[in-house]
């Protein structure tokens, strides 16, 4: 029998980045922008993350002498601001220049992916270390603080309090985020531009400022997710390439989730549950079944692909005008 | 009349697309409590016009006045500032939201965002004007009246003073244009200020109380209408002829080629789009089709064609040898193959008649590439007619290997009729095949339409300019709200007479 109380918690840090790359891309869809640049946004958020944290951990002389805010915060900041350059880039292409969303978002996440491995491998170069690593333990460590009293709690603290502060910022995005499109006049208005641009135009709402802010806002919270992935899942231990292709199961995420953010925070957990479920199956000698249990995350986004496009409620489909541009005088 | 309250003033209003002038100085003076019919056939910029007023399009030039100060309308919202709304023929709801939600979209409500007391405020907008909304139904399950009632309490909703509606009963049964028109009634007696666009006469006469004429982009006139009648009405609408000096040589030999006997065609929605419709189609000889737009005449091509699902009816197809096939339930394939040439040229040119992307010898393959037992496509004899057709019809474009969505619409529509005559057909169709294009190309088109007519095809001809079809066609087949209408010839008609029938069954029918 799986233990459960070592698996939860397993499942949850790993669903992190999956819940914040699909909240911001629910956020993004819902503005009528498919990002399909969301992976590489999430790669340029950590290595951005990683590159703050490495330049302020080299200006201490001695790391343990760490400002426990700065540590958190010029990682943060870093992160953003990569996440951010990435939206802005993608909203120009799209939204002013109208180019293909597609074709953008695809070009993005390559461009996110040899970015993020350039400056990674040169970062390793400065460190001069035999292994091609980047090692932030001490920044990490502020990343991965739990509450002080989550170890004296048993397995209640194990599996609700053992967490970094991001993955409880990320649960709170996403109930946010779940709150403002659903419940307030400004996510109606962001709802109707993904449905409906010409309508929305008409209704006097701005187009191209709310898909901005969407896009721009989408890719930050992604860029989080990335950042999660090295500081607090990986220990603060970056490796190229390592972030493997949890973007694109955060996309598979906003179809699974019908895009909603709050369905999205039990189903990353599932999803992250599926992608370590191999470790805690008793497979004995026979290493290849395990290969197949790795299979599983992916499996089941075929499966939900399957059953949503098979599904026809209304509601349950995607934006309406998702992927178009919108030109106002377009005839 | 005069008496009343100016709420509008616009004074030489133009603007244009490209080369095509919309609207050429243009004047307007819409009054409070008062229906005004903004009244032209289709093309004649009345709802540019008024889009210009509500701000989806800005003007090249002129002046708007609103309550008699100077302004600029720039955006939808500025429009609403000004207690504009316009109800489109395309309704702009979101369909997946609520009545409600589509109401308070894009509203700047001080507070919190409350859906229920919106709801409260839609309820009383309805008693008041009688309108009948439930606010939390989702525009999807709605009709078409229903959402086009979400419409207008929306710009009420809004507070809007001038309403604007864009061929508000287009989609309507006749019962729901009763009670629209009760609604606008009620309206005006609460002094708004009201437009309707509108080509059907005897809604003018219903429902306005001013009628404001325009063609060709242009304002010809003004009347009240309790002191005019629809002759008037329809005289200024299509204008005094026009002599163009097309040619139309006599019919040779002409042998009846098709029999087409009670057509009755519905649209997915069930909307009776042709209503028993019987003629035939004689060979050496150019049948017209003149009608409002929208009354039946791309079904009625289609029918023929092949593309269109028909309900009851029939569509003979007379061999020379005499013998006929039935051409109903057939596609354009199976009626190929049975050694029927059709050749259509679609009103929408660059969606089914041609793909935008791919060159002209690619286009000339899409009649040809199924040709031969090769499994490889013969590529020489599309191109050798790619070539032949821009020698022939002096299409200018770089070479046959440009994609023909860089060719101007001319030379898209000379490719197109080159392509579909090459295969000498027996029966050709086209639908506004000179829409769009200018006066030399136009000639060009015609002098090629001739050329068929004299090597003997008999040619459908739907047309929208009634001095073209006047002059062009040996018979003009009116349409009117799905009807025929009429028969007429064109060598001994008037424009008039076209354009009586054009709006005559419509106004008996509704």
């Amino acid at each position: 029998m799986i233990d459960l109380v070592s698996f939860i918690p397993r499942a949850v840090a790993q669903s992190i980045p999956l819940l914040l790359g699909s909240t911001g891309e629910i956020v993004t869809e819902k503005s009528g922008n498919l990002n399909l640049g969301i992976p590489g946004v999430m790669y340029v958020g950590g290595i951005c993350g990683v590159i703050g944290s490495f330049m302020y951990e080299r200006s201490l002389s001695d790391p343990s002498q760490i400002n426990a805010f700065l540590g958190i915060a010029i990682p943060v900041t870093c992160c953003l601001l990569g996440s951010l350059l990435m939206g802005l880039l993608y909203c120009f292409l799209t939204v002013n220049l109208r180019a293909n969303q597609n074709v953008t978002g695809l070009a993005m996440t390559t461009f996110g992916v040899g970015f993020g491995n350039f400056f990674g491998g040169s970062l390793i170069k400065l460190t001069g270390a035999d292994v091609p690593t980047i090692s932030l333990g001490t920044t990490s460590r502020l990343f991965r603080t739990a509450l002080p009293f989550a170890s004296s709690m048993g397995w209640f603290g194990q599996v609700f309090l053992s967490f970094g502060f991001l993955a409880y910022v990320a649960i709170a995005i996403a109930l946010v985020a779940s709150y403002i499109l659903n419940r307030t006049r400004v996510g109606l208005q962001l709802r109707a531009i993904g449905e409906d641009p010409a309508t929305a135009d008409a209704a006097g709402i701005n187009i191209t400022r709310y898909k901005y802010i969407a896009t721009c806002g989408g890719c930050m919270i992604a860029g989080l997710g990335g950042l999660y992935y090295v500081m607090d899942y990986a220990n603060g231990i970056w490796s190229n390439d390592a972030f493997g292709d949890r973007g694109w199961l955060a996309i598979a995420l906003v179809i699974f989730t019908i895009w909603r953010p709050n369905v999205s925070i039990p189903a990353s957990i599932l999803f992250g549950g599926l992608y370590i479920l191999y470790l805690f199956i008793p497979t004995g000698k026979n290493l290849a079944i395990k290969e197949l249990y790795k299979m599983l995350p992916y499996l089941v986004t075929i499966v939900v692909l399957i059953i949503t496009s098979m599904r026809s409620r209304r509601e349950n489909q995607p934006p309406e005008s998702l992927g178009l541009p919108y030109f106002r005088e377009e005839r | 009349m005069r008496d009343k309250q100016l709420a509008v003033r616009m004074r030489n209003i133009s603007k244009s697309f490209g080369q095509v002038q919309a609207n050429s100085n243009v004047s307007l003076d819409i009054y409070r409590g008062e229906i005004l019919a903004l009244l032209g056939e289709n093309g004649s910029g009345k709802t540019t016009l008024m889009n210009m007023l509500s701000g989806i399009y800005f003007p090249d030039g002129g002046t708007t006045e609103i309550d008699g100060r100077r302004v600029t309308i720039g955006s939808p919202k500025d429009a609403f500032d000004y207690g504009i709304g316009m109800i489109h023929q395309h309704f702009k709801l979101v369909n997946v939201f609520t009545a409600a939600e589509n109401i308070v979209l894009g509203l700047k409500e001080p507070g919190r965002f409350d859906l229920q007391a919106a709801s409260e405020r839609i309820r009383a907008i309805c008693d008041t004007y009688g309108f009948d909304v439930d606010p939390n139904q989702k525009v999807y399950d709605m009709s078409v009246s229903q959402k086009q009632t979400v419409e207008i309490v929306k710009l009420l909703y809004r507070g809007a003073e001038i309403l604007i509606l864009d061929e508000p009963t287009a989609v309507l049964t006749p019962q729901e244009t009763d009670r629209l028109f009760a609604v606008l009634r009620n309206m005006r007696d609460a002094g708004k200020a009201i437009v309707i666009i509108t080509h059907k006469l005897h809604e003018v006469q219903e429902i306005s109380d001013r009628v404001v004429v325009l063609r060709k982009g242009e304002r010809v006139g003004e009347m009240v209408t309790a002191e005019s009648t629809t002759e008037e009405m329809t005289t200024m609408m299509v204008g005094h002829q026009v002599a163009l000096d097309i040619d139309r040589p006599r019919p040779v030999n002409p042998k009846r080629r098709m029999r087409i006997h009670g057509l009755t065609v519905r649209d997915g929605e069930g909307v009776l789009k042709l209503d028993n419709v019987s003629f035939s189609v004689y060979s050496g000889e150019i049948l017209g089709v003149a009608g409002i737009s929208g009354s039946g005449q791309k079904e009625l091509l289609e029918a023929i064609a092949g593309l269109q699902p028909v309900e009851i009816g029939s569509i003979e197809y007379i061999n020379d040898d005499g013998t006929i096939d039935q051409l109903i339930g057939k596609d354009p394939l199976e009626i190929a193959s049975m050694g029927v040439a059709l050749a259509f040229v679609p009103e929408d040119r660059l969606g089914m008649g041609l793909v935008a992307s791919m060159d002209l010898t690619d286009n000339m393959m899409l009649r040809s590439f199924r040709d031969g037992p090769s499994p490889f496509t013969d590529r020489r004899a599309p191109k050798e007619l790619a070539e032949k057709v821009v020698d022939e019809l002096e299409v200018s474009t770089q070479s046959v290997s440009t994609p023909v969505r860089r060719l101007s619409g001319g030379n898209v529509q000379k490719v197109l009729v080159g392509r579909e005559i090459s295969s000498a057909p027996s029966v050709l169709l086209t639908a506004y095949a000179v829409r769009g294009l200018d006066v030399n190309s136009s000639y060009m088109i015609y002098d090629l339409i001739n050329r068929q007519k004299a090597s003997g095809t008999a040619v459908v001809y739907v047309g929208e300019d009634l001095d073209v079809l006047l002059e062009l066609c040996d018979r003009i087949l009116v349409l009117c709200g799905g009807k025929v209408s009429g028969i007429v010839d064109g060598r001994y008609t008037s424009k008039n007479e076209v354009g009586m029938l054009m709006t005559k069954l419509g106004g008996e029918a509704r």
